[in-house]
């Protein structure tokens, strides 16, 4: 019974990141419990698509398989999510898969998020702790507030959130939720208070915090339920405040 | 590595250090003293001007919105009170400065970098049909519309008021409203006008971090639609009073 059972998906593919895209159709044996991913390796195994002709393996990325890395985002019929925690019997078929279309496309449904760890580095998301000698322990942390922030760091910069807003796109040069929230993650940090002010010009530059225009499509989209909104609204009061301070003069600022 | 070799790498690796940490003193103390301005000032007139663009478009555009729905609403005690009203504001004192500072440079800047941002959003509503996108969609059209609106109403009334081919009063609104186009043109401005605000004040809430989490966001909502409801009921009742 279930032998015979298949799956169709059309998948648009690109060759390379400067060739056109072009949509191709698969139809493949169903298995029980599949997900994208399993259906994915199964085109792999034998790279034939529904028109019985031999073709090349479809590529993507992946690597932790259980939504945690980010790696394997891409479009799964319209919308942006993890390949992995897609299945297949919830999908309505055919499945269409296209590659995110936020980031250049490297090959079929990989795509190069570079400008993502770009906006991290814009931004100074981490704590520096570096220096010429031992700093010794740093301040301790609440456990509640520990475990709040807990919640902000689940981001794996995964890029649907970039994907599903209308702001991020290739006539802006907005750094997208993704890396406002980590601002506020880092700021929360007992040590990485001492740089705050450093990440909130970071915030303020160019692309930056301001480009935000509140359609919210982040934080229905983020696979980990990060209150996007939140610490967008939350930098915003912070970036407000440090723009007063720092223009009127103030000794409040870290 | 004999003995001398060794001391003089360990002198070096001293050097290098002190220089290092030289370089690194040196730039914490710019930091310091100069981090507040150094990169910011080029950089940040980006988020200088996206602030002021929400700033400007509730003080004073948006308040001289409602003042001037307020007036409006005299038409409907009248042709006289209109009249009234209508000379009281004309004969303000400094009316040209008023004007220009109160209404016209914010609200056209507030305009013009308005419709910059618009076009710079690729709006995604099919594929993410939630409300707030919706509403993010329709702040940008109606912007564009009540643009449109207010340089028409400015160039009928303020503008040919200016080179002295109109009267500005009860008769000249009858007879610009007893037009059926020109009666929906003003309906959809007046409309388009107070969505634009009332969910703009919703966006400044945001913007400047007085609304953070999802619940006061949603009274905001809840807020700034029944803004919406009562200015356009302000805005409409107004138009009408000239029609009948």
């Amino acid at each position: 019974m279930s032998e015979e059972k298949r799956i169709q998906l059309v998948i648009t593919r690109q060759d390379d990141p400067e060739s056109a895209p072009y949509e191709e159709k698969f139809d493949i044996p169903y298995r029980q419990n599949m997900n994208v991913i399993s259906a994915l390796m199964e085109i792999r195994r034998n790279p034939v698509n529904a028109n019985g002709e031999a073709t090349t393996p479809v590529y993507w990325d992946m690597g932790c398989l259980e939504e945690v890395c980010g790696a394997c985002s891409m479009k799964i019929n319209g919308k942006p999510r993890q390949s992995c925690t897609a299945l297949v019997d919830q999908l309505e078929q055919p499945i269409r898969l296209e590659p995110m279309s936020t980031f250049p496309v490297t090959r079929d449904l990989a795509v190069d998020r570079s400008r993502m760890f770009d906006s991290l580095k814009k931004v100074k998301a981490w704590v520096p702790i570096d220096g010429t000698y031992d700093l010794g322990p740093g301040p301790r942390m609440a456990e509640n507030k520990r475990q709040w922030a807990y919640e902000l760091s689940k981001c794996m910069t995964c890029g649907v959130c970039l994907e599903a807003c209308p702001n991020v796109n290739s006539k802006s040069d907005f750094i997208g939720p993704a890396a406002i929230s980590q601002v506020r993650l880092f700021n929360a940090h007992p040590t990485g208070a001492m740089n705050k002010n450093e990440r909130l010009e970071g915030l303020m530059g160019e692309g930056g915090l301001a480009e935000c225009g509140n359609s919210q499509n982040c934080v229905q989209s983020c696979p980990k339920g990060i209150p996007l909104t939140t610490s967008i609204a939350s930098m915003n009061r912070e970036t407000a405040l440090h723009s007063f301070k720092s223009f009127f003069g103030s000794d409040h600022k870290v | 590595m004999n003995e001398r070799e060794r001391i003089l790498f360990l002198y070096f690796l001293r050097v290098g250090k002190a220089l290092y940490c030289l370089k690194m003193s040196k730039m914490y103390t710019y930091l310091l003293l100069e981090g507040g301005k150094s990169h910011t000032m080029a950089a940040n007139r980006e988020f200088f001007y996206r602030r002021l663009h929400s700033l400007l478009g509730v003080i004073p555009v948006g308040i001289f919105l409602i003042q001037h729905l307020v007036v409006n609403h005299f038409a409907t005690r009248g042709a006289e009170a209109f009249n009234d009203a209508a000379h009281f504001m004309e004969s303000l004192p400094f009316r040209v400065v008023l004007e220009l500072f109160v209404i016209f440079i914010p609200l056209y800047f507030h305009a013009i970098y308005g419709v910059y941002i618009a076009f710079t959003s690729k709006n995604n509503v099919s594929t993410y049909g939630y409300f707030r996108n919706w509403m993010f969609y329709l702040q940008r059209i109606s912007g564009i519309i009540t643009l449109i609106f207010v340089t028409w109403h400015v160039w009928q009334t303020r503008i040919q008021y200016a080179l002295g081919n109109v009267e500005v009063n009860y008769s000249l609104m009858e007879g610009i409203l007893n037009d059926p186009f020109m009666l929906w043109f003003y309906i959809i401005g007046v409309v388009s006008t107070t969505f634009h605000f009332a969910n703009g004040l919703w966006s400044f809430c945001v913007s400047w971090g007085i609304t953070l989490n999802p619940r006061s966001q949603r009274i905001a909502t809840y807020v700034t639609m029944a803004i919406f409801v009562a200015l356009s009921y302000v805005g409409i009742a107004a138009i009408f009073a000239f029609v009948s």
